[in-house]
């Protein structure tokens, strides 16, 4: 019997006995929808992670010589974030001396922030996230400006209290008027706006537009650092070689400047995109790993009900066995015949659990800022262990059901 | 005429834990194509045993048993369901359709395990229906159909696939007496299209229409003899 005829024949008993068939294969479903789900996720994740999270807020081939980690999402312990505290924080001639080390090509901001409110006529922006940096910050954000200008190294060396503001602020602070020129003040401060950038979307739901940039020297500089201190030197190079040269520099010169000894720890912190993401990359690991032995679980299970089902089958159209052999089914037609039908009924779990899967995803992503990314693998997967699971469950019923004697086997009610 | 059924010396021996049972015992018995045979005897006398053997669901513990001008008391269980498959015709006494399967895929399923093309096997299924008059009723399904038209379905699946011989175990034992009458002018109207038919049977008006009646005793063959009635 032709294996298309055998999935015909299968096709029609699952549609005569819905209900049944349903129940047989919610094991591989579930199954089978878990791994497509969970892949997915952790797959949105994990370009989430490395396009948004990552490069949003560090920057490719970018690196940041801090205190203290800004970025951590692993286990900090109290004896850590102390030690942390006790550091002594990057002066402005830190970053000048370091800077001056650095011989690989690269470019540098001087970098603080803090949340502050602006001020507009009667309206306030309050938790807008204000930075002082140099001219050199939009290029390393690949911050496009839209309207009016960024700030030049000049206005940067004059202290010149100008804004240059993000997206959002400029919608919500002055909505319906020409940001360009008007005067907003921060705790009283006046500063005049020049620039807009460009929206830059959300990260996890939150808005990457609420900020505002200003000369790292300007008035007002001492809201969001300590006079002479910086949270960070940001150093941009041109590709992860040149990263790697420059951080050695930088630690090397971090290191002499803070007079180390060889057996000490660094007092400072070196922040990549690649160490913020090694907490998510553990993550993503172990969930990967524990994938496996979900569905595995589940698989198992759904395959020993599926057997027990064909196991029913069998005995039930053990007559039908009998007719189909008297009337000449060979042992391999009558195995084929009930394999095929254990496939395809696990199959058509697993095709409903990959629909149901990515139904999930989908929600998921349509209701969580989590993201989800269909891996095509995954989809190939599921259905490759669905037929798998029918095959291997089927065996045991269908050879039993091939050996039946069609003597015996006409005679059952 | 040529013999289409040879058996020589067979018997058939079964254990029932110490005990043997010779259902069948030493019986010889020759059928030509197109000969119309019943074989009778009361419960017991090996009839059953004698119908799987001629149709190739047992095979016997000795003798010869030659089907067509083929040895088949020694095939293995899939050689013997080809022969079934190409030789043998069953009507029996249950009809034994498949519940859920439509007139029209019962009468195909010889042709589905002798490698038949769908559309081919849906034509000669279709023809074969239209033989037993059940052309209208294709697609119904056997707990739509009545008794005798089940019997009817169960027919021409026996000979969709042009079997050597018409093997029917009982074919009215379930239906009445003028579904009976039908079903019988089916077979004679076979028998006188040249089909080769052997029923068993106990009903002696039954067997009354055959041209020859083998009786069956104690696994021997009692008496073989031509009806002269329904020969004639």
């Amino acid at each position: 019997m032709p294996v298309f005829e055998a999935v015909r024949l299968a096709l029609r008993t699952i549609r005569t006995q819905k209900l049944k068939s349903f129940f047989s294969l919610v094991g591989v479903l579930i199954g089978v929808t878990f791994l497509i789900a969970v892949v997915s996720i952790v797959q949105g994740m994990n370009r989430y992670m490395v396009d948004r999270f990552a490069n949003t807020l560090v920057g490719a081939n970018t690196f940041e010589v801090r205190q203290r980690p800004s970025i951590n999402m692993g286990h900090t312990t109290h004896e850590m974030w102390m030690e942390w505290l006790r550091r002594p924080r990057v002066s402005y001639s830190d970053a000048d001396f370091v800077r001056a080390r650095i011989n690989t090509p690269a470019t540098f901001a001087k970098f603080c922030e803090d949340r502050v409110s602006v001020h507009y006529g009667g309206k306030v922006a309050k938790d807008v996230d204000l930075i002082g940096t140099e001219e050199t910050y939009f290029g390393i954000r690949s911050y496009q400006v839209v309207a009016g200008r960024a700030f030049s190294a000049q206005e940067v060396r004059a202290s010149v209290p100008v804004l240059v503001i993000g997206d959002e602020v400029a919608r919500r602070l002055l909505p319906g008027v020409d940001p360009i020129g008007k005067e907003v003040r921060i705790a009283g401060l006046p500063y005049r706006i020049i620039g807009v950038v460009a929206p830059q979307g959300t990260l996890f739901g939150l808005s990457l537009d609420k900020f505002v940039v200003m000369p790292f020297s300007a008035p007002g500089r001492r809201l969001i650092c300590p006079i002479n201190i910086l949270d960070a030197l940001i150093v941009q190079t041109s590709d992860p070689a040149h990263m790697q040269l420059a951080m050695a520099e930088a630690e090397a010169a971090m290191r002499s400047l803070r007079q180390l000894k060889p057996e000490q720890e660094n007092n400072f912190h070196l922040q990549t995109a690649e160490g913020a993401l090694g907490t998510w990359d553990k993550i993503s690991r172990v969930l990967f790993l524990a994938l496996p032995g979900l569905v595995a679980i589940s698989l198992v299970v759904g395959g020993i009900v599926i057997m027990n089902i064909m196991l029913m089958a069998v005995s039930e159209r053990t007559r039908e066995i009998g007719i189909r052999k008297a009337l000449g089914a060979r042992r391999r037609d009558i195995l084929a015949q009930f394999v095929v039908e254990s496939a395809t009924l696990s199959a058509a779990g697993a095709v409903m659990g990959i629909g149901l899967g990515l139904l999930l995803a989908f929600v998921i992503k349509a209701l969580t800022p989590l993201p989800a990314a269909v891996a095509p693998w995954s989809v190939a997967l599921g259905v490759v262990l669905g037929v798998s699971v029918g095959i291997v469950a089927g065996v045991y019923p269908a050879s039993r059901a091939s050996r039946l004697d069609p003597i015996v086997a006409l005679r059952a009610e | 005429m040529s013999a289409v059924i040879r058996i020589h010396d067979l018997t058939r021996e079964y254990r029932m834990g110490s005990e043997r049972i010779l259902a069948l015992h030493g019986v010889t018995l020759e059928i030509r194509r197109n000969e119309y045979v019943a074989i009778m005897g009361p419960s017991g006398s090996g009839k059953s045993t004698m119908m799987n053997v001629l149709g190739c669901l047992d095979t016997p513990t000795a003798g010869e048993y030659w089907l067509n001008g083929e040895e088949v008391s020694r095939l293995t269980d899939d050689a013997l369901a080809r022969v079934r498959n190409r030789e043998i015709g069953f009507v029996f006494q249950t009809f034994n359709l498949l519940p859920r399967a439509t007139a029209l895929h019962n009468v195909e399923l010889p042709l589905v395990y002798a490698g038949v093309r769908a559309r081919e096997r849906r034509e000669r299924a279709a023809t074969a229906l239209a033989r037993v008059g059940l052309a209208e009723r294709m697609d119904h399904r056997p707990n739509e159909l009545s008794g005798g038209q089940r019997q009817r379905v169960a027919i021409a699946r026996a000979l969709v696939n042009q079997p050597s011989i018409l093997l029917a175990d009982e074919p009215t034992g379930n239906l009445d007496s003028v579904t009976s009458e039908e079903i019988m002018e089916v077979f004679a109207a076979l028998h006188a299209a040249g089909q080769t038919v052997i029923m068993v049977t106990h009903e002696p008006d039954i067997a009354a229409r055959a041209q020859r009646v083998v009786v069956l005793r104690d696994g021997r063959v009692e008496s073989d003899r031509v009806n002269r009635e329904a020969a004639a």
